[in-house]
């Protein structure tokens, strides 16, 4: 039984009691690649491995070779001495990274994506993403993408990390041509300019003892001002609440702006990007926040290099201690707007939402206790401040209370950022503010929130819009993101493109969401819609899911069936 | 999310029923104990599952909330008012159900018709859906243990936590997203190909057959066993408590239990590698040499023929044979011209009636087993020192720690259950320090790892001491209350700074003292070591500094401290304590007291040698002088776990009359006269001890093959044909009998074993068990724990020009020991098939060596050829191979030399040298 080795007739070579085989020449799974390991090292830097900055990686190795391919996950993982799947799980869920099996190539140097929400859609985002396809080879890719805050200027793609408005696929080919990738930086009030105009003063006046916490948060209760996020959360009662939780504490601002039509917080940090941040430093100081992290989307690329900057010149200037506050990149997630998944995702983790209780004011980021407010509301604070409580409380009309600012798309004629009343209703703002509905088109609907918020039929165009006045409708007014529609559309059409957003956008954790919406889609995508099972569906969706993606989802299909049922019969 | 736990009872309604929560208790929790059941999939009651409210089976209405709640995850309120019967939360629940079951197979067609999922489905009266389907993944067959069909996924994430937050092995990942999302292996790689360690708790986990054991996956639908029985795990000193799934009388499958020490939790070979006891080459017969077949150390037996060589044989003849060769050494040379091995794999019962076999029916000392082999050293470090060999604390206490410090020892390999805890532990903020001169897969979760130079361990920890002492880290009052010998410690050690010892042992001395401060700092510390301690020839010293940190820190004796050697087999802490050990009778009591000697010679009715006996190696020097000519061995294969086993198999050729009592025909049986055929851990009743010091029950699950017989049975029969006249029915007769000779097992009979399945000593006077001893001082002379200084000695063998290399040896996660049981398992030989050699990727390409080329190993005492893995836990300059495979016999290299104290051989250090292997000559 026993053999002599050939050539080494001094070992005798048993055999082995099993059936036999082959040795693996490496222990289990995948092994690190030392090249791909040394690529990843010098590439990070001086970056802390942990795991709070695993997508802030993700994007330096994206960034870097278009894509991540499995030999630098690996190198990721063991560089943030994470297990491969964690990394794999984190970089897989974001639409922003291209995560390559072995052997497969990196994508195009160049990627165009076309925005295919709503307002994009109505103006002709199907025909351009068909026309690209057809002029443009492997040489450049083409992918459909969700809302990229530039309805006004539909239909919106980017090139690269260059945002293109009224994008034609001429205008696309030309920036293709001329390597045209980078964003532009638009003009905005810089620190110097805001400063002379008498911005910090009331932030100094905080830290300098002139202005106490307490007033700070009874002037925000007075003034009405709440979470413009869409949530409606009475602002000063929340900093109240955060500031007598246990320190250490923490801030998180909401930048991760998604909902489909909703461009205003992109508007405040393009414009006016100190008088944000004043109202985040104010907010840091209300609730001594030990730290603050900014979650901005990855679709604003400029607004990253304009707040890069306000924040290094705000640290120059001594007005915050370098290391307090972070500004994080979102990767291309709407879930993430969602305040409990961005708190995952600054923690480097895939987006799901999590259950409450707890809120995220008692353990949120880190599991402490976290003080999240959304751009625009922050925005208010200043003035606010200066101006008085009264002042913000005493705009509004239909007695509504408060300012607010209304992204507007669709068919009208000069759609953009509105800031105006609280409690306007589509009619005044169509008229006062937009020029009217665009020549030849008459109104049909409009959606008062995103692709949350439902649809409404024209002759609810004179209710006031806030929050609360819209749900005895079925609808929502979110983060007052109007998309409005006309004689020509179809609100059926309409609700389908937002269940194809929210199958897209759902993270999956739970089942009403993840297969209710793609269901629903399949179920939408039929000429007939099936109305007891889509209601019963939608019920099941709005009572069992887990946050308020999948609970809001089938707002747009319910109106359909409430609003306009002969378009669907 | 951690929930927060209520810290009172929370009075609230349930549908309209006025009820308390217990503090911690979920809606879900006390609507069971109410008799209420809520459906529920992603959510599992079984213990160190996190509720994840996912799925959304379970929701209830809460009156005045908007939305209903997954009762779960959801604690109740005071004056909360829940519903769980309410048209809306009933509705929601079939609708999750009636969404799910679009996208799996048909119940007619389903993987396990009879998964939790499709109970519930079938309860909630949902057998279809009006849904249309997704798309069908594809099946992964690629893993030897395990289906994977995520056709039945329900994303519930149960396997993610299973493998993430339970067994923390970290290979399941839920990815993408949305209706995208699913689960993945690595990066989504095939399982089979993957990182996985087929612990199997995912498949014990899934709720709908996505996974299950491949042994039960069939294409008509999972295969049900037609009985189960609850016994123990056979491999490590864990001592997991199972199931044993049987059908037709063989083991179909395996589930964890949940016993003390595992929770349901298993490892491969736990779960999977229970069919060896099935196998074909199992001995079923007494057999006898056939006359003429030489005894050759170089000529290997094939195990599949044994008939071969032997003739069968009737038991009596097979007996008679076996008890007259041994009757004519004792004759002719005395007791002590004859030696035993008994097993640390048998039962305590088995294992003491061998031990009185030996002295009373040999008259000799010479029983030893493979604890000589283990943890010999630490045993005598720590008898010396507090006076007890146990564990001081079950390795489940690092719970309760801040600090952990893992020594010498590679737990997710050769404990992979302990090593469970420590990682959840650490998930819960515990420190771990890890200390090896292999890198391993717990350096991931470790805050320190401290990679040092191997054969330097005394350096390093007196370097820790040193740092203690110098920095005024000690508990004095504990110094002064609890121990003796401080004062010369501390002057021993005065030549020891970091800074001195760190060129030494390869660890900045900034580290060094770093790491001391966080172990004698942190309020409860404790530390686990294995063989990497024990296997030197200054395994004694080594454990010895590490009782020394223990005791000038009072890191002993209070819940979450201690020290803890963790103990190889699943009853070498049992065997040792039923006086399988040369030196001492049941419980440690020295054969050399007179007054110990008469209660024994009493209690057994005869008298007995005074003098101690020889040790596991010293007994193959004796055979080698001549001077023991005959050997009777019970489930022990010296001739594989030896160190320079050539030398060995030599000797055990070279005996007059040899006796094997096994399951196989192992490398040891090969140079028998006589082969026993035995049972197998299955096939027996029997008590086991484990490292925590729990006695717990193995039970019989399975008949014996053809005509192998219980080993009480056989061992009795030898003591017949000895002229010893004894009569146990069975293994409780036997327990009865140590328990009249063993302190340690006051207060714990057989019937409280049968009732509680496991009870750990000592008990007290009230019955109860003491987990964490020492709380009252140590069991010494003097009440006192006491120190003993260590000086650095070096390996006995170290590299030089010749043999540049440093060669250790140790284990592989599938395979046990030295392989009979688990290369004789299915799916724990096709993961590890072969021999191979682990090597720093650095080290081979240096010297032009692909990795999974043939390379020659060779020592001073001997050469073997195997596959060369490139491994970057090994050091540049070592060679790591386990000893576990007789193709490449690890033990023909290693060095013989012992610890002067422990008599354990330096398996952990040797000198070696590679050379590649002319690729066509191996082939």
């Amino acid at each position: 039984m026993a053999d002599t080795a050939p050539g080494n007739p001094d070992i005798v070579r048993f055999r082995s009691p099993g059936r036999g085989g082959r040795a693996s020449a490496k222990p289990k799974g995948r092994q690190v690649d030392p090249v791909a390991l040394a690529e990843i090292a010098a590439l990070l830097g001086d970056m802390p491995r942990s795991r709070d900055r695993l997508i802030e990686a993700l994007h330096l190795v994206q960034d870097a070779h278009r894509a991540l391919s499995p030999a630098h996950l690996a190198a990721l993982a063991d560089e943030f001495r994470l297990a491969l799947t964690e990394v794999y799980e984190t970089a897989t869920f974001y639409h922003h990274f291209d995560v390559l099996d072995d052997g497969q190539p990196a994508p195009p140097e160049i990627t165009v994506r076309v925005c295919d929400s709503i307002a994009c859609e109505l103006a002709g985002a199907a025909r351009l993403i068909d026309d690209l396809t057809a002029a443009h080879d492997g040489a450049v890719r083409i992918l459909h993408a969700p809302c990229m805050g530039a309805c006004d200027r539909a239909p919106a793609a980017a090139v690269g990390r260059n945002q293109i408005g009224h994008a034609t696929a001429e205008r696309i080919a030309d920036a293709i041509d001329m390597g045209a990738t980078a964003p532009a930086i638009p003009g905005h009030i810089d620190y110097d300019t805001y400063l002379l105009e008498g911005g910090y003063r009331t932030l100094k006046s905080c830290l300098a003892g002139a202005l106490t916490r307490d007033d700070v948060i009874a002037k925000l209760e007075a003034s009405s001002l709440r979470g413009l996020g869409g949530a409606g959360f009475p602002t000063g009662r929340k900093w109240g609440i955060v500031r007598a939780q246990p320190a250490p504490r923490l801030m998180a601002v909401n930048a991760d702006e998604g909902e489909p039509g909703t461009f205003k917080d992109r508007y405040f940090m393009e414009t006016d990007p100190h008088r944000f941040l004043e109202g985040v430093l104010v907010g840091m100081w209300a609730v001594e926040a030990a730290e603050c992290f900014i979650y901005l989307r990855d679709e604003y690329p400029a607004v990253r290099q304009i707040l890069l900057n306000a924040v290094a010149r705000l640290e120059k200037a001594g007005l915050v201690e370098p290391g307090r506050l972070h500004l994080r990149r979102g990767a291309g997630a709407y879930i993430c707007g969602e305040e409990s998944a961005m708190l995952e995702s600054i923690e480097g983790k895939h987006g799901l939402p999590r259950h409450r209780p707890p809120f995220a004011a008692e353990v949120g980021l880190f599991g402490r206790p976290t003080l999240i407010n959304n751009v625009e509301t922050l925005f208010w604070v200043r003035d606010i401040l200066e101006k008085g409580a009264d002042w913000f409380a005493g705009h509004g009309r239909n007695g509504r209370k408060g300012i607010r600012t209304f992204s507007v798309s669709g068919r009208v004629k000069e759609p953009g950022v509105k800031i105006t009343d609280a409690g306007i209703t589509l009619r005044e703002l169509i008229d006062e503010h937009c020029g009217g509905m665009l020549d030849g088109h008459s109104l049909k609907g409009y959606l008062p929130g995103g692709a949350s918020g439902g649809i409404l039929p024209a002759d609810k165009a004179d209710i006031p819009l806030d929050f609360g006045t819209l749900e005895e409708h079925g609808c929502l007014i979110g983060s007052a993101a109007v998309v409005v529609l006309s004689d020509r559309d179809s609100a059926a059409a309409a609700a389908l493109n937002l269940m194809r957003f929210f199958e897209d956008e759902s993270c999956g954790q739970c089942t009403p969401c993840r297969a209710g919406c793609e269901k629903a889609v399949k179920l939408m995508e039929r000429p007939h819609w099936d109305r007891p099972l889509l209601e019963e569906l939608s019920r099941t969706m709005v009572d069992a899911s887990i946050c308020g993606l999948g609970q809001a989802a089938p707002n747009g299909l319910l109106s359909v069936f409430r609003h306009f049922p002969d378009e669907v019969k | 999310m951690p929930l927060d736990g209520n810290s009172t009872e929370v009075s609230f309604s349930l549908n309209g029923r006025d009820v308390a929560a217990r503090p911690g208790e979920t809606i879900w929790q006390v609507a069971q104990r109410e008799g209420t059941d809520i459906p529920h999939l992603c959510y599992s009651p079984d213990p160190g599952y996190r509720p994840d409210g996912n799925c959304r089976a379970c929701m209830v209405e809460i009156e005045g909330e908007r939305v209903l709640a997954a009762s779960c995850n959801r604690r109740p309120a005071p004056g909360m008012k829940v519903h769980t019967g309410s048209d809306r939360a009933t509705a929601a629940r079939r609708m999750v159900f009636e969404l799910l079951a679009a996208d799996q197979p048909p119940r007619e067609a389903a993987h396990d018709a009879g998964s939790k999922f499709w109970q519930w489905a079938e309860r909630l009266g949902v057998s279809g859906s009006r849904f249309p389907a997704r798309q069908t993944p594809e099946p992964d067959l690629s893993h030897p243990a395990m289906a994977v069909n995520l056709d039945a996924c329900i994303n519930c994430t149960l396997c993610v936590r299973a493998c993430r937050e339970v067994q923390v092995n970290d290979v399941i990942g839920m990815a993408h997203r949305g209706a995208h999302a699913k689960i993945v292996f690595d990066f989504d790689d095939p399982m089979g190909d993957s990182t996985c360690v087929a612990c199997g708790e995912c498949v014990q986990a899934c709720p709908t057959g996505a996974l299950l054991p491949a042994a039960v996956a069939a294409p008509e639908g999972r295969i049900q066993p037609d009985r189960q029985v609850d016994s123990l795990c056979p491999y490590c000193g864990v001592g997991c408590q199972l199931t044993y799934n049987i059908k037709a009388d063989r083991l179909l499958s395996v589930d964890g239990r949940d016993g003390p020490s595992n929770r349901n939790r298993l490892c491969v070979k736990g779960r999977f590698g229970f069919d060896y006891v099935h196998h074909a080459h199992r001995l079923t017969r007494p057999l006898i040499r056939k006359q003429g077949v030489k005894k050759d150390p170089d000529v290997q037996m094939d195990p599949a023929d044994p008939l071969a060589y032997f003739r069968e044989a009737s038991w009596d003849e097979a007996l008679d044979f076996a008890a007259a060769g041994l009757k004519k050494v004792i004759e002719e040379r005395g007791g002590s011209g004859l030696a035993g091995f008994g097993s640390a794999k048998g039962s305590n019962e088995e294992a003491y009636l061998f031990q009185k076999l030996m002295r009373t029916g040999f008259h000799t000392n010479n029983v030893d087993h493979c604890t000589r082999l283990c943890h010999a050293s630490s045993v005598a470090a720590l008898m010396e020192t507090v006076n007890s060999g146990a564990v001081s604390a079950p390795f489940y206490d690092c719970e309760n720690s801040d600090v952990i410090v893992v020594i010498g020892a590679n737990p997710t390999v050769n404990h992979p259950v302990a090593a469970t805890f420590f990682k959840n532990a650490v998930k819960n903020g515990a420190t771990l320090i890890v200390i090896d001169p292999r890198g391993q897969a717990l350096s991931r979760h470790a805050t320190h790892m401290l990679q040092f130079k191997g054969g330097t361990d005394v350096a390093l920890l007196n370097a820790m001491i040193h740092t203690i002492v110098d920095e005024g880290l000690t508990d004095r009052p504990f110094i002064e209350r609890q121990t003796e010998g401080f004062a010369e410690l501390a002057a021993h050690v005065k030549d020891f700074a970091p800074e001195r010892m760190a060129e030494i042992c390869g660890i900045d001395a900034a580290k060094i003292r770093e790491v001391a401060r966080l172990y004698a700092g942190a309020k409860k510390s404790i530390i686990f070591w294995g063989m990497g301690i024990s296997q030197h020839v200054h395994g004694t010293d080594n454990a010895r500094c590490l009782i020394s940190l223990a005791l000038m820190t009072g890191h002993i004796g209070r819940p979450g401290t201690g020290l803890h050697p963790l103990r190889g087999q699943n009853n070498v802490q049992g065997a040792s304590d039923v006086g399988l050990i040369p030196m001492v009778f049941p419980d440690y009591q020295s054969v050399a007291n007179p007054a110990i000697r008469a209660t024994f010679e009493k209690l057994w009715n005869t008298s007995l040698d005074p003098a101690p006996g020889l040790t596991v190696v010293e007994i193959m020097g004796a055979i080698r002088d001549g001077d023991i000519r005959a050997m009777y061995i019970m489930g022990e294969n010296p001739a594989m776990s030896d160190p320079d086993v050539q030398h060995a198999r030599e000797a055990l050729a070279s005996l007059d009359h040899l006796v094997v009592q096994d399951l196989f025909l192992t490398e040891t049986a090969a140079f028998a006269d006589v082969i026993l055929p035995a049972s197998a851990f299955p096939e027996k009743d029997g008590s086991f001890t484990n490292t925590n010091r729990q006695i717990q029950l193995g039970r019989r699950a399975l008949p014996l093959p053809g005509d192998a017989r219980q080993d009480l049975w056989i061992v009795q029969q030898i003591a017949g044909r000895l002229g010893l006249d004894w009569n146990y029915a069975g293994p409780e007769d036997v327990f009865a009998e140590m328990s009249l000779c063993m302190p340690s097992l006051k207060g714990i009979t057989w019937e409280r074993l049968i009732d509680e399945g496991s009870v750990t000593y000592p008990v007290d006077e009230n019955g109860v068990s003491e987990e964490v001893i020492f709380g009252h001082g140590f069991p010494t002379a003097s009440g006192r724990g006491r120190f003993v200084p260590a000086d650095v000695a070096p390996p006995d063998e170290v590299p030089d020009a010749d043999y540049p290399m440093i060669l250790t040896t140790g284990r592989v996660l599938e395979h046990w020991h030295t392989g009979a049981m688990t290369r004789r398992s299915e799916v724990l030989d096709r993961i590890e098939p072969e021999a191979s050699a682990n090597l720093s990727p650095r080290e081979l390409n240096r010297r032009g060596i692909a990795p999974g080329d043939m390379i020659r190993v060779e020592t001073r005492r001997g050469a073997i050829e195997l596959r060369a893995r490139a491994d970057r836990d090994v050091a540049e300059g070592v060679v790591f191979i386990p000893f576990c495979y007789v193709e490449a016999a690890a033990n023909l290299l290693t060095n013989p030399a012992l610890d002067p104290f422990g008599k354990i051989p330096e398996f952990k250090f040797c000198a070696a040298r590679i050379t590649a292997v002319d690729a066509v000559a191996a082939e």
